[in-house]
């Protein structure tokens, strides 16, 4: 699957989709196919405030514990109700219904995260 | 997100390296070899192998041939299984003891017309076979020799496994029973084929030559694919095996870790005159205090892992030695734990330390999930 344009790429393969002062984030289809079938997805609490690649959850596939990293600083203002229950929409939709947690932007969106294009390269690097 | 790559620096492969490739499978290192831990999806291959069927390539496990008169009495001395009384053509589990009454390896023996097929470990052969070649040193009516790397095996697991490799067969398969063997010839290749496996479903082991392999791979999945064949890797079989209450060296065996406290003491003969190890493992069973492996089903959805420690009234009493979700035990998060004995009867509720937190945790009977008609092999 391709990265959709327009959205913003971490290092850690987490996505960030920002709508005016708010972040939508998720992790890539790279990750997720590289994680194989997910069974638990443990998120940051509404109103906690998180920093800048703080490590702020894990995803659990079948085989293995993922940390979760934030790429954007700012406070949780919303999580995905539907991974509790159905964890695996993470490997059917990573970038639409698998979406993970938003938040109210405190500083701007970080200068080190990737356009799809430079996040394609790295991908192809490892 | 961190997620691993593999690197094969230093891995063997199996004959079906390139079928793995081919199909997509995911390649990982595992007792030395290459090996494909999942193709399409682990999940999908674990419910191809219980409602269908699914192939998985266990070439890498060491196949040893044993010959001569003395061999029955000569492996009766070294496990805790009976080995002497297996009817011809019958297969058996059985475990290799150490001194002190721990695992050295948990094996299948195979009892052919003139000889022995002895399967070990992938990663217990590189101990197991120098350990097997001193032990038969002096015993001038027992013969060892090692085909590890050169023949290849194929299991083909699941309720339509049948209907899969009896049509390619030239004996009678279909009424083979469980836990038998015979020798004859898969699409003209010559063949052992047994009926076991390691996954709690009906299906078939295929011990050929590495030369054959791919051949018999790819025909048999051309030909069960239409019957819902579809090949499987290592990460559905420890699913399978788990759910099915079946031991993983490493895991609920090892060689601090007797038969007796990893669940098998079904498969320990006290009745056999002598055998390494049978002092410890006699007076371990007479004393009864030993830590023991024990079932439990998490009350949430939080998994556990191996190495997770385990806590009861605030005092550590254990370990998690293996753990899944378990699809075919109600998609509940299953594991196997290292206990005290106080703390292993059922029913009783323990925590297991996640990330800092206590998530609650029932100890159960095993086997976690048993097919309908099952029963278990003496």
């Amino acid at each position: 699957m391709s990265n959709p344009e327009g959205l913003k790429y971490s290092k850690d393969h987490e996505w960030a989709k920002f709508d005016g002062d708010v972040a939508t984030i998720g992790i890539t289809d790279y990750a997720q196919n590289s994680l194989g079938d997910i069974v638990y997805v443990e998120l940051p609490r509404v109103g906690q405030s998180l920093a800048e690649h703080a490590q702020i959850g894990v995803v659990e596939s079948v085989k293995a514990v993922s940390d979760l990293f934030n790429p954007v600083a700012g406070e949780v203002v919303e999580v995905n109700p539907v991974l509790e229950k159905d964890p695996a929409a993470v490997n059917r939709d990573a970038f639409g219904e698998g979406w993970m947690y938003k938040i109210k932007v405190t500083g701007g969106a970080p200068g080190d995260l990737l356009s799809a294009a430079d996040y394609e390269k790295l991908v192809a690097s490892i | 997100m961190s997620p691993s790559t593999s690197s094969g620096q230093g891995l063997a492969r199996t004959p079906l390296y390139a079928e793995h490739v081919a199909l997509g499978g995911r390649m990982v290192g595992f007792g030395g070899f290459e090996m494909p831990v999942q193709y399409a999806g682990i999940l999908k291959e674990h419910d191809a192998v219980r409602n269908r069927a699914g192939m998985f390539d266990l070439s890498h496990m060491a196949q040893y041939e044993l010959r001569g008169a003395g061999v029955a009495a000569w492996a009766d001395a070294l496990t805790v299984n009976e080995v002497g009384t297996m009817k011809s053509l019958q297969a058996r589990y059985n475990i290799f003891t150490n001194e002190r009454g721990g695992c050295h390896d948990d094996v299948l023996f195979y009892r052919l017309a003139d000889r022995w097929l002895l399967v070990v470990n992938a990663g217990n052969a590189a101990k197991m076979w120098p350990y097997l070649q001193a032990a038969a040193a002096g015993h001038a009516d027992v013969e060892l020799r090692s085909h590890h790397g050169s023949r290849a095996l194929i299991a083909v697991q699941g309720p339509r496994a049948v209907e899969i490799v009896a049509p390619l067969c030239d004996i009678d398969v279909a009424s083979m029973k469980y836990y038998f063997c015979d020798e004859g010839h898969v699409d003209g290749a010559p063949a052992v084929i047994a009926r076991t496996g390691y996954t709690g479903e009906d299906g078939f082991e295929l011990f050929v030559e590495g030369a054959d392999a791919p051949r018999l791979w790819n025909l048999l999945l051309e030909r069960g694919a239409p019957l819902g064949l579809e090949p499987a890797g290592l990460g559905a079989r420890d699913v399978l095996r788990l759910e099915a209450g079946m031991p993983l060296y490493g895991h609920e065996l090892e060689e601090d870790i007797s038969p007796l406290a990893g669940g098998q003491a079904w498969a320990v003969k006290f009745r056999k005159p002598g055998f390494v190890g049978k002092a410890a493992l006699v007076s371990q069973h007479d004393a009864g205090d030993y830590d023991r492996i024990a079932g439990v089903v998490l009350e949430g959805r939080v998994p556990a892992r191996a190495g997770y420690a385990v806590f009861k009234d605030g005092e550590r009493i254990g370990e998690v030695r293996s753990a899944s979700l378990a699809p075919s035990a109600g998609n509940r998060n299953v594991a196997t734990v290292l206990l005290k004995k106080s703390a292993a009867e059922l029913g009783t509720v323990l925590g297991i330390e996640v990330r800092g937190t206590l998530q609650d945790a029932t100890v159960v009977a095993l086997p976690f999930y048993r097919r309908p008609g099952a029963r278990k092999d003496g």
